[in-house]
């Protein structure tokens, strides 16, 4: 396999560089940059959530202001920070891992992150206008998101933006695949993080385009006389929700195959053995997704469905336990009898597993509606997800940053520092989010910013994990300066155990990756 | 009483394990404010479906134990035994069918086998017929409302934690957000079925001791049962967001013998009465000024607050003179009503349209109908109270016959 030839290297440099650049590189640097900015942003929100919560009565934000920043964590966290973040991992990687030189249409690349600063810019200025941004969580239900002010209008409209960004991105990502894989790359020769991006991208192209058609619905409710919502106007407040998590819970999964994929490279490489089952870890891919179409109702328990819609949404729920479950034992089986080796990408991913795993046995809890009619809607829920969404999406992305930051800058990380990053990360996140799993039995719900007393406990011990969990990620930024600044060089093969095609080229990599196509035997 | 809240032996398997959990806890805590202890599972259950929830619980809990200890103890002991620094070499498989197939064939299996009680659990709940008792709970922008349809009684239930509490200046009670004025009263030992809606966003009423939870949306009208067995007060919350006051509207129930069921039932016939009697006759303004005070608490005051100063941009003032910044939108319509021109806005011009604002709502707006909730003499007094309350010093006098012509 032959190395890219270094004679494109030319680019105009300073502001013009990023704002024009169609390299999937740069546009990679951007969205991993801007999702990181994104982070910190929602991060800081829930810091306020946080802070108020710790102990009971109005603290420090009036209660409409509390409902605006948990409305603004959740959309930004899910549209800023995690969908950005994992599509800056497919710029970077998809073509340096199928051999390709770059994006299969650079120039709708550059577009699809542009967007972007455009959007969260309308969407964060919903929150100085009159009536503030919506109170009406991420979820958006009508009617409430009817009654909310004209900030609202703000973050319909950064939806839309959103989803375009989004689906022009998923096209890229499904062109480049299945057009400009090197000569021998067949499908299931493909690296698994390639596998679970394709995936996604179908997922996105699916789904985004039934938010923006549901967010225009209450559009139309709120400023053009149309009652599709409205119950007083002949409309149905319920069919809300049916289109919401119709694109809701393929969502979720759009947030966690990636993650998939990354802790798929990783776990072969630091046990020095191929990853066990790859063909069945595709087929189990592909089912979670085909599943992801039919498990909507299971946010929608207690919306007064009939029994038999109840019971179909209760199996297929449990149904999609069953491929989830065999990616979590191929992973065990990966390591099984390896040659184990813990820097901090392999520390994350292990931490990724056994977390991930206490998010999907809770979900399986969910699952069980009867017992769902506790749960729902209380701190049992938001312990689930963040043990999906935090251990689960966002630590396999910062496992995939350590993993691969090496290749991209050429230089190696302070491993201690990375490993206290992974230790401090852990720590807080279970003494934040445990927790609250109890809260929520004992029947706290949520999106509340006050609570009564016998609460108070175990939301203090969580406030205190969030303040050092917040903290900590500071840390991360400071790691990922050290490394982009200087540090030992890294070898073209960062790990001895990694395979790949992104491993035979130098670290950096040249400006295009693969100017002629490797060959795969 | 709180039996709600009470820590009950907990049954099921990690008792021991929960109780040291607890206790390691509490010392790392010290003291608390709140003596009550924490609670590490489900409120305790007082209806036959809460109990079965609860065991659905804990075999739950029991199944997702023992999978995590197996899959992660396999887990950690490669971690522990086949590390490089101890020089373990690598194995070279990567697949084996059989293998594969029994991981996916025996989760699969012990899915079915919880399927099976959570299905026979989810067709008893479903089952709201035979009910010997039903009540009609409705919820509003934020608090609950709960009518007996057989008895002719109804009545609004709302928060009666004072305000100074929740503002942290006066130490908070025992059950702090989660008392109310008047609670549902419900006999024992009969099923008893509930038929929830809600007037204007979604909300959702909840017990936990009876493992009810169901949703109150406007436009349908969802059912759900309970059968109490053990007389006490029950606590929960609303639980879908319904806007600012979310948190705020406990939903507190009183479980009551079957004889005290019937009295409580004649009491409130008797006290329905009485209230008749107040919109037939013509109240004193000193009345109608404290009496409104008490209705605009109670029912205005969460949106146009207190003082009456509103919030920019949502809720106006009816303060007359106050300036208030919002959409261009809403502001066209104030100004269409008088608001902010010359003579004051509706607080300040005819008494009429200030009369069937309050009674019919502003459509299209948060701006809710009143003359379901309040009586003529409330809505009297009211009126009465906001003319010359805020600084809009009108001298007028409303009373109850003016407000039952616009009915
Ligand atoms: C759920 C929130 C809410 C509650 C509760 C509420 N209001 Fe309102 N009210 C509004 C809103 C919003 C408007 C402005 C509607 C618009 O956009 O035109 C309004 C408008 C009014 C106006 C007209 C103001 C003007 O000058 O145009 C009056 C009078 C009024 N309310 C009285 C009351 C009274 C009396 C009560 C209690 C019995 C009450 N409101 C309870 C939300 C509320
Ligand atoms: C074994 C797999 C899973 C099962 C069985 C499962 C089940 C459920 C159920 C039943 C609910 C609804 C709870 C309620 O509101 O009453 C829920 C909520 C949620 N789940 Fe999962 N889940 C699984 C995996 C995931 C994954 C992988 C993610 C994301 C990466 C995720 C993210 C969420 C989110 C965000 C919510 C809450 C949405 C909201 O109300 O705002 N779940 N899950
Ligand atoms: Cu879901
Ligand atoms: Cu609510």
């Amino acid at each position: 396999m032959a190395s890219a030839a270094a004679n494109h290297e030319a680019h105009p440099a300073g502001l013009k560089r990023w704002l024009f650049t169609t390299n999937h590189k740069d546009i990679g640097t951007m969205y991993l940059l801007f999702s990181l900015l994104m982070f910190f942003v929602a991060g800081s929100f829930a810091m306020v959530i946080r802070a108020e919560l710790f102990s009971p009565g109005m603290q420090i934000v009036q209660p409409y202001f509390f409902n605006e920043l948990t409305t603004m964590h959740g959309l930004v966290m899910i549209f800023g920070a995690i969908m950005p973040g994992f599509v800056g991992f497919a710029n970077w990687l998809i073509p340096m891992m199928i051999g390709a030189p770059d994006m299969a249409l650079p120039r709708l690349n550059n577009w699809s992150f542009w967007i972007l600063p455009f959007a969260f810019t309308l969407m964060l200025s919903s929150f100085f206008m009159p009536g503030g941004a919506p109170g009406t969580g991420w979820t958006m239900y009508a009617p409430l998101s009817i009654q909310a002010g004209i900030g609202m209008d703000f973050v319909i409209f950064s939806i839309h933006l959103l989803g375009i960004s989004s689906v022009l991105g998923a096209i890229n990502i499904i062109v480049t695949i299945l057009n400009m894989r090197a000569p021998g790359m067949t499908l299931m020769k493909m690296p698994m993080f390639v596998w679970t991006w394709l995936i996604t991208a179908f997922l996105l192209v699916a789904v985004m385009p039934v938010l923006a058609g549901t967010v225009t619905m209450v559009l139309m409710d709120r400023h053009f006389g149309t009652h599709f919502f409205d119950a007083a106007g002949g409309g149905d407040p319920v069919l809300y929700q049916h289109l919401f998590w119709f694109f809701g819970h393929p969502e979720v999964y759009i947030m966690i195959l990636p993650a998939f994929g990354i802790i798929s490279q990783i776990i072969p490489t630091f046990s020095r053995k191929p990853l066990f089952g790859y063909e069945s870890m595709v087929y189990a891919t592909a089912s979670i997704a085909f599943l992801s179409f039919i498990v909507w109702g299971h946010h929608m328990f207690t919306v007064g469905m009939p029994a038999p819609a109840e019971m179909f949404f209760m199996y297929s729920t449990m149904l999609i336990a069953v491929p989830t479950g065999v990616k979590i034992f191929n992973w065990v089986a990966t390591m099984w009898r390896g040659s184990l080796s813990f820097e901090t990408p392999m520390l994350f991913a292990i931490g990724f597993l056994v977390m991930f795993t206490i998010g999907g046995l809770s979900g399986l809890m969910l699952a069980i509606v009867p017992a769902d009619f506790q749960y729902h809607n209380t701190y049992f829920v938001v312990a689930h997800f963040h043990y999906v969404l935090f251990s689960g999406a966002a630590m396999a992305m910062m496992g995939g940053c350590y993993y691969w930051l090496p290749k991209w800058t050429g230089h190696m990380y302070n491993e201690t520092l990375g490993k206290w990053h992974f230790w401090l990360t852990t720590i807080f996140f279970n003494v934040t989010f445990f927790p609250m799993h109890f809260l929520g039995l004992a029947g706290m719900p949520r999106r509340i910013p006050d609570y009564a007393l016998q609460f108070t406990d175990l939301n203090r011990v969580a406030s205190i994990g969030a303040f050092g969990l917040g903290l900590t990620q500071l840390l991360w930024v400071y790691v990922v300066y050290q490394t982009v600044k200087g540090g030992k060089k890294a070898a073209s093969k960062v790990w001895d155990g990694a395979e790949g095609l992104e491993w035979t080229l130098t670290s950096p990599p040249p400006y295009h990756s693969f100017a002629t196509a490797p060959v795969i035997e | 009483m709180s039996l709600s809240f009470r820590n009950e032996k907990s049954s099921g398997l990690l008792t021991v394990a929960r109780a040291r959990f607890a206790a390691a806890m509490a010392l790392l805590l010290g003291a608390g404010p709140a003596s009550a202890g924490i609670r590490w599972n489900f409120q305790t259950p007082v209806t036959p479906i809460a109990r079965q929830i609860y065991h659905l619980q804990d075999l739950m809990f029991g199944v997702c134990v023992v999978i995590f200890v197996i899959v992660f103890g396999v887990m950690f002991y490669s971690i522990f035994a086949h590390r490089k620094s101890k020089g373990h070499k690598p194995a070279t498989f990567h697949q084996s069918t059989t293998i594969e197939v029994i991981w996916t064939v025996i989760p699969f299996l012990i899915l079915v086998a919880v399927a099976v009680p959570a299905t026979a659990t989810l067709l008893k709940m479903e089952n709201t017929s035979d009910s010997a008792l039903t009540v009609r709970v409705t919820g509003y922008q934020w608090k609950w409302h709960y009518d007996y349809p057989a008895q002719g009684i109804g009545f609004f239930s709302d928060l009666s934690t004072p305000v100074a509490q929740i503002e942290n200046q006066e130490p908070k009670n025992r059950h702090y957000l989660l008392q109310v004025d008047h609670p549902l009263v419900l006999p024992v030992g009969e099923k008893i079925r509930f038929q929830i809606t809600a007037k204007d966003v979604i909300h959702s009423w909840w017990v936990p001791s009876f493992g009810v939870k169901t949703d109150a949306i406007p436009g349908f009208v969802n059912q759900s049962w309970a059968e109490i067995d053990v007389p006490g007060t029950y606590r929960g919350q609303c639980t879908e967001l319904c806007g600012m006051g979310h948190a705020f509207m406990p939903v507190v129930v009183k479980a009551v013998s079957q004889a005290d069921f019937k009295k409580w039932v004649a009491a409130q016939k008797a006290l329905m009465v009485a209230s008749a009697a107040g919109d037939n006759t013509t109240w004193t303004e000193a009345d109608l000024l404290s009496h409104g005070k008490a209705v605009f608490a109670a029912n205005c005051s969460a949106c146009h607050q207190i003082n009456g100063q509103g919030i920019a941009g949502t809720f106006p003032p009816l303060s007359a003179g106050k300036p208030f910044s919002a959409a261009p939108a809403m502001l066209q319509k104030l100004r269409h009503r008088g608001f902010l021109t010359a003579g004051g806005h509706v607080v300040m011009g005819p008494v009429k349209n200030h009369l069937r604002i309050v009674l019919h709502g502003i459509a299209g707006t948060p701006m809710p109908s009143f003359s379901g909730q309040l009586s003529n003499a409330d809505i009297a007094a009211v009126v009465t109270y906001e003319r010359n309350a805020f600084g809009n010093h009108t001298g007028d006098v409303i009373q109850p016959a003016q407000v039952a012509v616009l009915r």
